[in-house]
């Protein structure tokens, strides 16, 4: 039962959404793997259908494991509500198609994730959906960049790899001046570092393979709702205002004053797209997030030891993480994220392209791949995997170059990730040699 | 649907359907800082069988114009300017919270004009603490938080209004927000909850309703906790209660008891 105020984050972590079975008495949230919920009658199957109740039909559009990691999150993230999706770029997507068609603009960040700077510079537009790009710490570009058509700002709330912070305050509110809403994708940083709706962004989401789920298990992803952006003032979008044929003549800011966005992205986006998460894959996201307060904290604490370890390092020539005040968002980060700006950051070697490989492939602890936000320690070289389908000037602008390397810091003794890097870097060094 | 009440636009969410003069009419009246969207999992319901429903924005509140009822008796005489506007003779009153002594009152002013009246999450005496409506004044958005917490009672809520997944702590903060926001002339929640505690006719007017009368209450209620109602249950003479599984949100923490209730009371 709550008390006077809000239940508190790690509370919330384990309970939101959850309760003991009431048909089992089971505590832990079940599995639900079935495709289809019998209906009590005919009235209720049509009252399901036509949302006069709330209920559960088709595991493509709902189901009752999901709608408690949905739950969970949207808890977490002082959201209204969240759809859990198949992967953190089928969120990106279900939120973009649901708030716009060909003809529309999005103004996003540069630095994004390769997937999401592939899905918006090449995929989109061949659907009609142009993007501009502007620096993520570039305010009068951002503003500059808004035209009659657009629809979307968008960024991370640090950028891989470079860490670059956004400002979400300004930029939204550059945003909603326009009348048009900030999507953030929160992955980096998780609830626990920051949470984007309460510094003004209107819909946020997650890879939820990163640190949700935090064992590099499951893809998945998830979109969050603040119900604090006024489509009907806006005025820009006739996708939640108007009559939708598509489904009953709804008018969706009619239905819900505050989720006309989740409304037709889950009634829309995941009847007709179809990318669902699997309740094993959610349940699985659930396990990560019971256990993420303490994780992040860990997190954290490496990350500050590895941090400290590499900028005091001779064969290291930048280390780019805002803890340092080099770094060109420190002052931002010690604003907006209070708690830390995330465990995943690059540095730059001095040395070559091949002194690179040397010092990757002498790594032990750290595994090689490409994922971020496991609770083991990653690396990879971003110009030829993650980013590799970018310009060198791309590349540059997202702050990443030939020679980055990016790490990952999981939860390990960090004692033993410093005695990994120190080998691999003396590895590298003597390559060169 | 829009209509135009006291000379104002007034918003009425009619559940989907089209307003049919044929058909029997529900009126459903919000509380403070909510409007007719608190009321989306049983409008929807009762306007696809067989009723006109309208869940109406209060004035001043959303999309209504107006000057905010400033009373409970301002509000019933709203409710009632709004069956003539909507040239409605009789109609069943269904009021949450605050809407329940506006529907009240409303019954009781004409009591010719209501078929059945159901109150959600009522009390009378509807005091408030000193404390909370300075807050609503002077630090609404920290008496929100508060408020918003009495209102729910559990942290795991069956699917509701925007379907699974729907986190009513934040729709409900969120929706309390925007209502306040959408009215800057006047701060609605101070007003609103200035009507509730000095409402001092609830008695009086359940004596005068001559419709049957259904409480629906929730045993977890924090804001109007289901004892505070007994003046009126008592005074009421064709009165019978349900309880259901929620707190003072209830038509979104207990959607389908909710339902349920009113499906076996609102008979056309």
């Amino acid at each position: 039962m709550p008390g006077y105020t809000d239940p508190g984050f790690d509370t919330l972590a384990l309970h939101a959404g959850a309760a003991p079975d009431p048909a089992t008495g089971a505590r832990a949230v079940p599995i639900h793997l079935t495709t289809s919920f019998v209906f009590e009658s005919s009235d209720h199957a049509a009252a399901l259908f036509n949302l006069e109740r709330a209920g559960h039909v088709y595991s493509r559009i709902s189901n009752p494991t999901n709608a408690v990691l949905e739950q969970r999150v949207a808890a977490l993230e002082n959201g209204i509500g969240a759809i859990a999706t198949a992967s953190g770029q089928a969120a990106l997507h279900l939120s973009i198609a649901t708030l716009m068609g060909a003809g529309s603009h999005i103004v996003a960040s540069t630095a994004l994730y390769g997937g999401s700077q592939n899905l918006l510079h090449y995929t989109l537009r061949r659907f009609g959906i142009d993007t501009t790009f502007v620096k993520p710490g570039d305010i009068d570009g951002w503003r500059a960049a808004i035209r009659p058509n657009t629809r979307l700002l968008f960024g991370e709330t640090v950028g891989n790899p470079g860490l670059d912070v956004l400002d979400i305050p300004t930029v939204s509110a550059i945003a909603h001046e326009a009348g048009l809403p900030l999507l953030v994708d929160s992955t980096l940083t998780s609830p626990y570092l920051m949470r984007p709706l309460d510094l003004g962004a209107d819909i946020i989401y997650h890879s939820a393979t990163k640190f949700l789920s935090g064992h590099g298990t499951v893809i998945g992803g998830i979109v969050v709702d603040g119900g604090s952006f006024d489509w009907d003032r806006s005025g820009k979008f006739a996708e939640l205002t108007t009559p939708y044929e598509g489904f009953h003549d709804m008018v969706f800011s009619n239905e819900s004053t505050v989720g006309a966005f989740l409304l037709r992205a889950r009634r829309e986006g995941l009847r007709d797209f179809g990318a669902s998460m699997s309740p094993h894959t959610a349940w699985l996201i659930l396990q990560g997030i019971e256990t993420l307060p303490l994780r992040m904290e860990r997190h954290m604490s490496n990350t500050a030891k590895v941090v400290e370890f590499l900028a005091a390092h001779p064969f290291v020539a930048r280390v780019g993480h805002p803890l340092l005040a080099s770094h060109p968002s420190h002052a931002l980060a010690q604003k907006l994220l209070p708690k830390g700006a995330g465990s995943v950051f690059s540095f730059d070697l001095r040395g070559d392209r091949e002194q690179g490989k040397k010092f990757i492939e002498t790594l032990k602890l750290f595994s090689h791949l490409a994922n971020v936000g496991d609770c083991r320690s990653l690396v990879i070289h971003p110009a030829s995997t993650t980013h590799f389908r970018m310009s060198d000037e791309a590349l540059a602008a997202g702050g990443i170059t030939q020679g980055t390397i990016r790490l990952s810091i999981g939860l390990e003794d960090p004692n033993d990730l410093i005695d990994d890097l120190k080998r691999a870097l003396k590895a590298a060094e003597k390559a060169g040699a | 649907m829009e209509l135009t009440v006291n000379g104002h636009k007034t918003f009425c969410y009619t559940g989907g359907k089209s307003f049919d003069p044929a058909k029997p009419t529900v009126v459903f009246v919000h509380g403070v800082l909510n409007d007719h969207s608190v009321w989306i999992l049983q409008t929807r319901y009762f306007a696809h069988h067989g009723w006109n429903v309208l869940a109406v924005d209060l004035p001043g509140h959303c999309r209504s114009e107006g000057d905010p009822p400033a009373t409970v008796e301002e509000g019933a005489d709203f409710v009632l300017a709004l069956l003539d506007a909507a040239g409605v003779r009789q109609a069943a009153l269904v009021g949450h919270s605050f809407g329940s002594l506006i529907a009240l009152e409303a019954a009781a002013r004409a009591p010719q004009r209501v078929t059945q009246l159901v109150l959600v999450g009522t009390a009378f005496p509807m005091k408030v603490s000193p404390a909370l409506l300075d807050s609503s004044l002077n630090a609404p958005m920290k008496a929100i938080d508060m408020v918003n917490v009495f209102s729910h009672s559990m942290l795991a809520p069956p699917p509701s209004a925007l379907g699974p997944g729907t986190w009513l702590y934040g729709g409900s903060r969120a929706l309390m927000r925007r209502v306040l926001t959408s009215n800057p002339r006047v701060n609605v929640f101070h007003r609103g909850f200035s009507a509730c505690d000095s409402y001092a006719g609830g008695e009086q007017a359940m004596d005068k309703v001559s419709c049957p009368v259904l409480f629906i209450l929730g045993r977890r209620d924090a804001m109007t906790l289901p004892k505070a109602a007994e003046p009126l249950q008592r005074t009421a003479r064709q009165g019978r209660t349900v309880l259901v599984e929620g707190g003072h949100q209830m038509m979104t923490e207990a959607p389908d008891e909710t339902l349920a209730a009113l499906k076996g009371f609102l008979k056309p």
